[in-house]
């Protein structure tokens, strides 16, 4: 009887020391959470030399991963940088904090265009880190008709060279926009209307991928793809027949912010980090290393000329203005979820 | 019995992570959201029986279906030759078709997708004939061919050992008293290997019908799969209710195809791998 009760106290102690891990409590640490391949991770290094706060550095694949995550709990992380639709939601579950300005005096190098979006109106809580447009990339060898308009996307003479996103939000966002309708809608008839011209795409399509799609367009695979500018970038480099290209209809353009959970134990730790993304000098490593384009207008200025006019990853105002970001639909991710379902059940 | 504590750190590891994770799937699956409260409900099955959800379910079996079917054409022969008596590169033949399992199915389905696209090597093999290209990546084909590759050994393991055990004076008898190879097969050598050949069946149906990845990866996201509307209930709609009552319809999927198992294990000793179950 003895023996198992030391068992059982040994198994005890062997979960605590698992759920607690390793820590070194006296070193200040600071806890961020990022999109995979999303930093140059020297500046991380820098960082470190820098301030004497200790990194630790985790990455998730999709905005959904992290939300689950961070709201189930375990990890407490200092620092997030989700999208926008996802920082609106969790404003609405009183999941962040408020940031305090005054730790983080390089916010001011932010281009005001993208300050008070709708997802969090005087950026209370969250900074911006990087910015894209949504668009479509294109194959200038195989693609013989103009790509300004989404209608390209249901033209026959692609049919099974087109690969659209395997990803509710944006492709039933495209087939809204081309309908005319808002990227944000949730009216029960537009989403029908959408699914409907979904369905008559669908025979069209060669497939609905999200990362595989950047090594099938740079090896010729597929004539068009939907992507992200920085992506688009990191595609056009490697294959000099594409094109990116934002119909004039207007898109989709997203802002990644950075934002500190309820659950931070190092706050003013996360708000030095927050401050050093934003210096200009490490703003344009970070954008030159990931390609997505910097809200930052320090980091901007430093630029190479040859990018700050490339229409890819900087488009004129005109072009933005006709975009949408995306906004939290709510309990009508039902409405989506349904077409979604629909579209791929037969 | 004195040993006793020894099981205590697997009873720990089995209710942390198969019992209480399991009462989590079945209170979820059983209730819904009603506002702030939880209340039992059996409207997470109610929706699955829409035709849209039994559709995909369907279309899971039917892909799944057509695997078992792929497996055991291919693999039944291939477990006789390994079987049978004359063949002497046996364990050379068996490494090789245990070798792709050391490594990652994700690794093993991307070097098919290689294989499969536009200007992959089999479309420039056939370009040197001017023959395609072919649109093989992306297709229903792609999928089946996917899975049957990746589970064929399932099929062809239990079929194997169940073969390498039978009584070969069985089979002598029936020669004696006539029979042509052809009978022999048909009146002693495969009836006598039917356990074997429903562990396989149970054992390549089972990963077949849950698996989404090689789906998403070979099929292009064009259909969904039981498994993909899972995790998109989890991950993108955020409801965990019809999420678990989805994954109970799995499991209960996954038993029928145990119980059948059990059912041919009773009425033979337990052969092969259908022992473990």
């Amino acid at each position: 009887m003895k023996k198992s009760l030391w068992g059982l106290a040994f198994m005890g102690l062997l979960f605590c020391g698992m759920l607690t891990g390793c820590g070194d409590s006296d070193q200040p640490m600071v806890y961020v959470y990022n999109w995979g391949d999303y930093i140059d991770e020297d500046v991380i290094d820098m960082f470190e030399e820098e301030t004497g706060i200790k990194v630790r550095y985790e990455m998730y694949d999709t905005n959904e991963d992290m939300y689950v995550k961070v709201k189930a709990g375990g990890n407490a992380y200092d620092v997030l940088i989700p999208s926008d639709y996802m920082i609106e939601k969790m404003l609405k579950e009183d999941m962040l904090l408020e940031l305090n300005y005054d730790n983080i005096p390089n916010a001011s190098q932010t281009d005001p265009k993208f300050l008070n979006q709708p997802y969090d109106p005087d950026n209370k809580y969250s900074i911006p880190y990087m910015w894209c447009t949504l668009g479509i990339i294109y194959d200038a060898n195989m693609v013989t008709d103009p790509v300004d308009t989404w209608e390209v996307l249901w033209n026959e003479k692609y049919a099974k060279e087109i690969i659209m996103l395997d990803s509710p939000r944006d492709t039933i966002g495209i087939a809204l926009k081309a309908l005319g309708y808002s990227m944000n809608s949730i009216n029960p008839a537009e989403l029908e209307a959408a699914k409907v011209k979904l369905q008559e795409q669908r025979p069209l399509v060669l497939a609905y991928l999200v990362d595989q799609s950047k090594e099938k367009m740079i090896s010729g695979e597929a004539a068009m793809a939907i992507t992200w500018s920085g992506d688009a970038i990191t595609m056009m480099e490697q294959n000099e027949n594409l094109r990116y290209s934002v119909p004039k209809q207007g898109s989709n353009y997203s802002i990644d912010a950075m934002v500190i959970p309820k659950t931070a134990q190092n706050k003013e730790n996360a708000e030095a980090f927050i401050n050093f993304m934003c210096r200009p000098d490490i703003a344009l490593k970070n954008t030159e290393y990931i390609r997505y384009s910097t809200p930052n207008m320090g980091a901007f200025e430093l630029l190479p000329d040859e990018i700050k006019n490339d229409g890819a990853g900087y488009p004129e105002d005109s072009v933005i203005e006709e975009c949408e970001v995306y906004l939290d639909p709510g309990e009508a991710i039902a409405l989506y979820d349904q077409v979604w379902t629909e579209l791929f059940a037969d | 019995m004195k040993k006793k504590w020894l099981s205590y750190p697997y009873m720990i590891w089995m209710a942390i992570f198969i019992v209480v994770p399991m009462a989590l799937v079945l209170y979820y699956a059983f209730t819904v959201r009603d506002g702030e409260a939880v209340r039992f409900s059996l409207a997470n099955f109610q929706k699955f029986c829409q035709p849209v959800y039994l559709k995909v379910a369907l279309r899971s079996i039917m892909l799944a279906f057509y695997c078992t079917i792929g497996c055991f054409l291919l693999g039944y022969p291939l477990a006789m030759i390994l079987a049978s008596k004359e063949y002497v590169q046996k364990r050379m033949l068996l490494l090789l078709l245990i070798l792709p399992m050391w490594m990652n199915i994700l690794l093993r389905t991307y070097a098919w997708m290689t294989l499969l696209e536009k200007n992959g090597l089999i479309n420039t093999f056939l370009g040197n004939f001017g023959l395609g290209p072919y649109q093989f990546l992306y297709t229903d084909i792609a999928v089946v061919l996917g899975m049957i590759y990746n589970f064929l050994p399932f099929m062809v393991l239990p079929i194997y050992s169940v073969l390498v055990k039978m009584d070969h004076s069985l089979i002598e008898a029936a020669e004696d008293l006539g029979a042509g190879r052809l009978t022999v097969f048909r009146k002693v050598t495969f009836p006598l290997s039917i356990p074997g050949v429903m562990s396989g069946v149970v054992m390549v149906f089972m990963p077949a019908v849950s698996t989404f990845i090689i789906s998403r990866l070979l099929g292009g996201g064009q259909f969904s799969l039981i498994g993909n509307l899972i995790e998109q209930q989890f991950l993108w709609v955020g409801d965990w209710h019809f999420g678990s009552a989805l994954s109970i319809v799995m499991m209960i999927l996954i038993l029928i195809s145990t119980a059948i198992l059990n059912h041919y294990d009773k009425d033979h000793d337990n052969e092969g791998v259908g022992g473990l179950w």
